[in-house]
């Protein structure tokens, strides 16, 4: 049988219906539950204890296991505890205790055999587990509720600390030379006479034999790309996303030098492209780097690669 | 004990939406079908599961007496619990040797309110209920004390909303997706009336199911105090209803959250071979206070049509789990 799908007709009349109790429902708490919510209210927690010597916190006037009364012992327990199941919030409703994403969690508080349901304030779910210590993070104004525990929130584990210092740097020696060629538009190179080797850029030391290089090479502004990566992420040194940075050995070095290679399509950089360094006007160059805009394709054949 | 049969059982059309009808206007075809389907049009004990605050309104089950005329006056009682515990009072009832026959019956609508926050307000009133601690939240804290495999409990909503689809009375609801999950059962409004007979009366039907055995076992309310893994509560109902003494060809499990399916099906200690849900169950169709008592009148339903020998129903109360039915139902005494 069925019933009908539909009212039709009247189906749109609705009238909004509100049960509530003006003012709050008055409950009287016993003497258990109003022991441990004055306790509450003075910033302790209290369990009761039962006939076999367990303690149950929050306190019930009756062991759950056996039915028993309990006893007139009230004990402190906690404050800190330890989660024992969690269940992680991501979009608070609106009666929930925090407006923020947290974790409902049962908390055996120190010195408990039961579990406390409350609230766990942690940035982010992957700061709670199990076995995780928390503890109670008091309202300055407690009335004796449930709620004069605003929630618990995990022991200090970590700190942040601020690391900065600040440095004057010096290119060095070798560098220096180096710059000050590119200042003037040329790479200068040192070449090994012991290993016949010539190392972009200029250094002072072979860094093969070790010998102290003496004699000072200029070599090409032309070179060929030997490897390179196509860069997604934004870098301030580099003029677009994504950009292409590449090693280039320069015509006549024996070592390739990292730059980066423009006014190409990513996609068509290749493994043994000729490309020539492009230089920003003279007027504006500076002893730094800067001075080369990139590394752009000659359009010349590509060039075979040893190796 | 006396032997008890469920012979008739109806439940409303479900719908995930209000459609305008008032409870008694839901209740009243259900009831009118129950006496058509037992033969009967008077009952010697009636007995109603429904929840005020569904309605938001005190003794709103009163009202649902007009679906079936208390004039002359009729025996009756009401539980503010799950029509299914409706049905264990109309059994007890029956015990008594004075009446044959009681009419069941459980109602609720969900879609007037938010029930995820209308069960805060069944809760612990002094710890847990000035939480805002909602149904999603207890629930949640129950799944990740089970531990249970997500892949595990996505077949579960799968096979229950395919099952939901083949029922009738269930909704019509999609294969889940990451933004409609389903793990937790769906607003739903619904009704479901069962008739019991004993006594001389059973002679009467061809066709019935015998409440081989039935028990209720309760744990503590707060959650703090027990294992949220399991349900010893249902382990020891089942245990008192005789479930382990034969085969089970189906039970159907009051199951308001996927998890809860491997807890109770761990604690009634169903095999793998026992078709669980097969109506859809409440993930497919959750009409509060009607559900519980659609799980004992779907497994009477394939008892009494021959579809299964002996069936299992069960319906839950409280947050988690906290107080368990279960009744065997068969086809033989």
């Amino acid at each position: 049988m069925t019933v009908p799908s539909d009212v039709t007709g009247n189906s749109e009349l609705t009238a909004t219906h509100v049960l509530e109790f003006p003012g709050g429902y008055t409950r009287t708490t016993g003497p258990v539950i109003g022991r441990f919510l004055t306790e509450l209210r003075d910033g302790r927690i209290v369990g009761v204890r039962t006939a076999d010597q367990r303690t149950l916190v929050p306190p019930l006037e009756y062991d759950p296991h056996t039915g028993d009364a309990v006893t007139e012992e009230f004990v402190q327990v906690g404050p800190a505890g330890t989660v024992a199941e969690w269940v992680w919030v991501d979009s608070p409703r609106r009666n929930h205790p925090l407006d923020r994403p947290f974790a409902w969690a049962t908390i055996k508080l120190d010195g408990a055999d039961t579990a406390l349901v409350h609230v766990v304030d942690a940035e982010n779910p992957k700061a709670m587990r199990a076995g995780l210590r928390v503890r109670p993070r008091w309202r300055a104004e407690r009335v004796g509720q449930i709620t004069d525990i605003e929630c618990f929130v995990p022991d200090v584990t970590k700190i942040v600390s601020p690391v900065r210092a600040e440095y004057t740097l010096k290119p060095g020696r070798a560098l220096t030379r180096f710059l000050e060629g590119v200042r003037d538009g040329v790479f200068l190179a040192g070449h090994c006479a012991t290993c016949d080797k010539v190392y972009v850029p200029y250094r002072l030391a072979c860094p093969g034999c070790g010998s102290l290089i003496e004699e000072e090479r200029q070599v090409a502004d032309t070179g060929t790309i030997t490897t390179f990566a196509i860069n997604n992420l934004p870098d301030p040194r580099a003029p677009q996303v994504p950009f292409v940075s590449a090693y280039i050995l320069l015509d006549g070095a024996d070592t390739p030098m990292i730059a980066l290679v423009g006014d190409v399509p990513a996609h068509e950089v290749r493994q043994g492209m000729r490309v020539r360094a492009v230089w920003v006007p003279e007027s504006e160059r500076t002893l730094a780097m800067s001075n080369i805009k990139w590394f752009a394709p000659t359009g010349e054949p590509d060039a075979e690669l040893e190796n | 004990m006396r032997e008890v049969a469920i012979v008739a059982f109806a439940q409303t059309v479900h719908t995930d939406h209000d459609t305008g009808l008032t409870e008694p206007e839901l209740l009243h075809p259900v009831i009118e079908e129950v006496r058509a389907k037992s033969g009967l049009r008077h009952f010697g004990f009636t007995c109603s599961g429904s929840c005020d605050y569904l309605a938001g309104a005190p003794f709103s089950f009163v009202s649902a007496l007009d679906a079936l005329g208390a004039w002359p006056p009729i025996s009756e009682s009401h539980v503010e619990m799950d029509g299914a515990f409706a049905l264990y009072e109309a059994w007890v009832r029956l015990q008594h040797g004075d009446v044959d026959s009681a009419l069941v019956y459980g109602f609720g609508k969900t879609s007037m309110s938010d029930l995820r926050e209308i069960m805060t307000l069944q809760l612990d009133p002094y710890y847990l209920a000035p939480l805002g601690l909602d149904q999603i939240s207890f629930a949640g804290l129950q799944a990740s004390a089970r531990g249970a495999d997500r892949a595990e409990l996505d077949t579960i909503v799968r096979r229950s909303r395919a099952d939901g689809r083949d029922n009738p009375y269930a909704l019509d609801l999609p294969d889940p997706t990451p933004g409609d999950d389903g793990h937790a059962a769906p607003i739903t409004d619904g009704a479901a009336a069962v008739v019991l007979v004993a006594g001389d009366l059973l002679a009467n039907y061809p066709r019935l199911a015998y409440i081989t055995g039935i028990a209720h076992r309760i744990e503590p309310h707060y959650l703090g105090m027990r294992d949220l893994a399991r349900s010893a509560s249902a382990a020891d109902a089942a245990a008192a209803a005789g479930v382990g003494k034969g085969p089970v060809d189906v039970a159907e499990l009051h199951t308001q959250f996927s998890h809860e399916e491997p807890i109770l099906r761990e604690a009634l200690g169903l095999p793998a071979e026992t078709v669980i849900n097969p109506s859809g169950g409440p993930l497919a169709a959750n009409p509060v206070m009607a559900t519980g008592l659609i799980r004992v009148g779907e497994a009477a339903q394939r008892v009494m049509d021959g579809t299964a020998r002996r069936a299992v129903a069960h319906a839950t109360s409280g947050p988690c789990l906290q107080h368990n039915l279960v009744a065997v139902l068969s086809s033989e005494v």
